[in-house]
């Protein structure tokens, strides 16, 4: 079941769309999901066809189709690493390498913790500050270095 | 109207149409995939690119609109180049292996790189492989590697199925056609995702590897499962039928076909069929010459008539049966003397037949029901009963129609309905009086009515061409008359026109040949009713096909004679005398007048099973050895014709019913049965047909009520309960659903586990199992 938190957040959503087209919030709604958990389960992609009323398939399709939704548990932090040709040219194999080093895992993988998770990502559109990777898809990090990537890692650690 | 060229020729065409329209209504073939005249359009295969006049770059014909003046060429170079560019593209990931393909023969892909691929490859990369799918027993997805990704079975499922449950997930090269978490394709229409598939990847699972496309013949056939009279093509091979696909008829099936339509023939060849004469004696099953069995048959007949009089024999027919079988049926029993005939098996009030003027139909022509603005129907598990006419519905509430229906159970039609009634069987009288009155005061210009039946008379009240039908259920009702009286009333007073859904292929046609029992004889019920000496079945298996199943069992038995017509060796071993294998309709040729009054004639597909005989001549024989007048056709047609002699077939039809008046019935006590027919449970074949009986339409009948009725029994949803109905009880699961009114319980008839209960409608008790 979706939870209040959730159901309000869709709700609010709903309002810039017209009322019969209640499917117009889905992006929003499976991000509003992988917020709370982390990743979208396929029974959430039901429930949220359920409640705006649309074919469970076409909220598959939408979730398979964008990148950015995990349609698996990831861990709590999830570092997406740009692969596309300007941070690989500046280095963005190395950062992976780095990151392997450290945690121990590689693309798609979560540690045995359950604190980090591993992606290779798409351009995010910042290819000034390359190579870089996005924390939870939220946080922007760039100009990394293994210095860099360690002192990320040690504040994460912290918190 | 507006002016294009297409290959220097000049076409007239319809504003807002577009080009690959205009080119194929001027015969002018384009290639393509994703596009498909009843769908709607993707451009994504980008197949049908050609080149326009002073556009810079080739445009996909499905999806460039015309325009006045406008010069299209298809197969100049530089629409040849872009089309042989994307075929190129499109051979990439597809494995080139049509040899070994399912789809091979009748591929458009194959067709397409004949005339538009190059001879060799120049990628030499590893292809993309999708991993196999299994969407059901009826669709086979065990290639998807060779799927182009077209989206016509998406796009058919959205838009035809009403549900969607095959989605493009992924993206890029990742892209593929899948269900949702692995689910199968449930939907009733789904046999045509595989015609409509130009690639191998959606094949019929029961035909897969059976023949090659070009070893078949092709027979023209006619559906013996619905009332629509879908166009077939049975597809045979070493005299078996293989499969079965729709012929396009715009008029009836359009291009498609039910999956009851296209999988039944699987029920066809099974092990149970009878296939040589049988007669018992001393209590034991002896296979006999044909003279021989027939010869017992009419002694029988003839010693019953004799001894206890013509009125102790009675004769019962399937509506699914041919014209010529039902009225040589008649013929014969008339000839004996007796008025005993009838094919109305599960109708149990026959109050109409003297007041009622012509034969029961559709009211309309099918495709009255897409031009239609207003629909009330009446009793119908629409989308199980008649499959492509709820699509035709469906697409007319797309296009702004509105649905109002009444009834006793709320199944998902997958379209936007737009007031409903939901009530018990024995309040639906007095919800269309309710309906019928407010529709007099809406006229009479009535203002703040409030309640449901009052919001279906203001939306009938605003249509033009208003539509009131009446289902299955409201034709099995006991107060089928008065509904029928209402539903005239209600589309008198909203200018529509009423009619009935026919219950199976041949409802109309066995009005057409007399097999009814007229003002002296037994109808279907009171046959069973009051038992006879001796009865005649023909298709027959009462404890599947009868209003009430436990009384019609019991009223056989007890006979002293019992002759039974069947393609199937089933229960009647146990209470026949005689067993006379008959064709079942791809064998024989015959005649099936659909609910619209369309007389359809067809040819048998394949010879008799072993020695089955198409029962018009088995009848005609009986009628010969009974030294009866008027049994020397010599062809089925010679019947046909004798039997619409002097018939206007039009002027027959006719729903108008008189004399009959509503009358509310008093709240009956204790729990109502609601029953359907399961979709999959309609007739002999049907429910032999291993394919359909793995789909989840055919699941065991379960014991369906609302969950405060379910507590008050103080029964849980998914345990067991004893069900009982007159002397039999049966026990079914019982399960929640809470769309159904209160005061009922839904258990399902035609299906041996509810065998043993009683009538259709009445009083059923529920109690811990």
């Amino acid at each position: 079941m979706l939870s209040q938190q959730i159901t309000t957040l869709i709700d609010k959503e709903l309002k810039k769309y017209p009322a019969d087209q209640r499917q117009s919030a889905v992006m929003a709604a499976l991000r509003f999901v992988q917020d709370e958990k982390g990743w979208i389960a396929p029974e959430d992609m039901a429930d949220i066809a359920v409640y705006l009323g649309m074919p469970q398939m076409a909220v598959y399709e939408v979730a398979t189709f964008y990148h950015m939704y995990q349609l698996k548990p990831m861990g709590k932090y999830t570092l997406t690493v740009c692969t596309n040709l300007s941070c690989q040219l500046c280095g963005s194999d190395d950062t992976l390498a780095h990151l392997n080093k450290r945690l121990g895992i590689g693309p798609g993988e979560v540690t045995a913790d359950g604190r980090f998770g591993l992606r290779e990502g798409e351009c995010m559109g910042a290819c000034v500050d390359a190579p870089m990777f996005t924390i939870n898809n939220k946080k922007l990090c760039g100009r990394l270095t293994s210095e860099k990537i360690d002192q990320i890692l040690a504040e994460l650690d912290k918190q | 109207m507006i002016n294009i060229e297409i290959d220097g020729k000049q076409i007239q065409t319809e504003n807002g149409s577009t080009v690959i329209e205009a080119a194929h209504s001027a015969g002018i073939t384009i290639p393509h995939f994703c596009y498909h005249k009843k769908l709607s359009i993707a451009a994504n295969c980008r197949m049908c690119l050609v080149q326009v006049e002073k556009a810079p770059k080739p445009l996909p014909a499905c999806a460039t609109p015309v325009a006045e003046g406008m010069k299209v060429f298809t197969h100049s170079e530089q629409a040849v180049k872009a089309q042989k560019g994307v075929m190129e593209f499109l051979l990439i990931n597809h494995p080139l292996d049509c040899p070994i393909c399912d789809q091979g023969g009748e591929c458009t892909l194959q067709d397409m790189s004949i005339g538009y691929g190059g001879g060799h490859s120049r990628y030499h990369e590893e292809k993309r492989m999708v991993l196999s799918k299994d969407i059901g027993p009826l669709v086979s997805a065990e290639e998807m590697s060779r799927c182009i990704n077209c989206t016509r079975c998406v796009r058919f499922g959205q838009e035809i199925g009403g549900q969607m449950e095959l989605g493009q997930a992924f993206r890029g090269e990742h892209a593929e056609i899948l269900s949702f978490v692995s689910g199968a394709v449930n939907s009733e229409l789904s046999g045509n995702m595989i015609d409509l598939c130009p690639v191998g990847a959606l094949t019929s699972k029961p035909f897969r590897y059976k023949a090659r496309s070009w070893e078949l013949s092709r027979r023209r056939s006619v559906s013996a499962h619905d009332s629509l009279g879908s166009n077939l093509a049975v597809q045979t091979k070493n005299n078996r039928v293989l499969r079965v696909l729709p012929i396009e008829n715009e008029d009836i099936n359009e291009c498609w076909l039910s999956d009851r339509d296209r999988f039944a023939y699987e029920g066809l060849n099974t092990a149970d069929r009878l296939t040589k004469p049988m007669v018992k004696q001393d209590g034991k099953w002896l296979e006999v010459e044909w003279q021989v069995a027939l010869e017992y048959a009419a002694n029988g007949l003839r010693q019953i008539s004799e001894e206890a009089g013509v009125e102790q024999v009675g004769a019962l027919a399937t509506a699914n049966s041919t014209l010529e079988e039902l009225y040589l049926l008649q013929k014969l029993m008339r000839g004996i003397g007796s008025q005993n005939v009838d094919f109305r098996l599960r109708q149990s009030d026959f109050s109409s037949d003297s007041k009622q003027q012509g034969a029961p139909w559709l009211g309309m022509s099918v495709a009255d029901i897409s031009r239609a603005d207003r629909f009330l129907i009446v009793g119908s598990f629409l989308r199980k009963d008649h499959p492509l006419l709820a699509a035709r519905i469906r697409l007319a509430v797309k296009k702004g129609a509105q649905a109002n229906i009444i009834h006793s159970a709320d199944d998902d039609l997958l379209m936007k309905v737009a007031n409903k009634g939901i009530v018990a069987p024995d309040a639906m009288v007095e919800t269309l009086t309710q309906v019928s009155k407010a529709l007099m005061a809406e006229k009479q210009g009535a203002q703040n009515t409030s309640g449901e039946a009052a919001a279906i008379a203001k939306s009938l009240a605003g249509g033009q061409h208003v539509a009131v039908l009446l289902g299955n259920f409201a034709q099995q009702h006991p107060q089928a008359a008065q509904l029928q009286a209402l539903a005239q009333q209600i589309a008198a007073l909203s200018n529509g026109k009423f009619g009935f859904f026919g219950e199976a292929a041949n409802s109309v046609g066995g009005y057409l040949a007399q097999a009814t029992p007229g003002a002296k004889g037994l109808n279907a019920a009171s046959m069973l009713a009051n038992p006879r000496k001796a009865y005649v079945l023909l298709n027959v298996e009462p404890e599947l096909d009868c209003a009430d199943p436990q009384q019609a069992i019991a009223s056989i038995k007890t006979a002293d004679t019992v002759i039974v017509l069947s393609a199937y060796k089933h229960s009647a071993m146990e209470y026949a005398d005689v067993l006379l294998p008959i064709a079942p309709f791809t064998e024989t040729s015959g005649t099936f007048v659909s609910t619209e009054g369309r007389v359809q004639s067809f040819k048998g597909a394949v010879k008799p099973l072993g020695e089955a005989r198409p029962a018009w001549k088995v009848l005609r024989v009986l009628g010969n050895l009974l030294k009866l007048d008027g049994f020397n056709q010599d062809t089925s047609e010679a019947v046909r014709d004798e039997t619409l002699k002097d018939i206007d077939v039009t002027a027959r039809l006719n729903n108008a019913i008189g004399g009959v008046e509503a009358k509310p019935s008093p709240a009956a006590s204790g729990l109502q049965r609601v029953s359907d027919v399961p979709i999959y449970a309609t007739d002999a074949v049907v429910r032999r047909s291993a394919p359909l009986q793995a789909t989840s339409d055919a699941a065991p009948p379960k014991a369906w009520m609302h969950s405060e009725e379910l507590k008050k029994l103080g029964l849980q949803a998914g345990t067991a309960a004893k069900i009982s109905q007159g002397q039999g009880s049966v026990n079914l699961l019982a399960e929640v659903d809470d769309k159904l009114p209160r005061g009922v319980v839904r258990v399902a008839t035609g299906h041996t586990a509810t065998a043993a209960l009683g009538a259709m409608f009445g009083t059923i008790t529920v109690e811990r199992a």
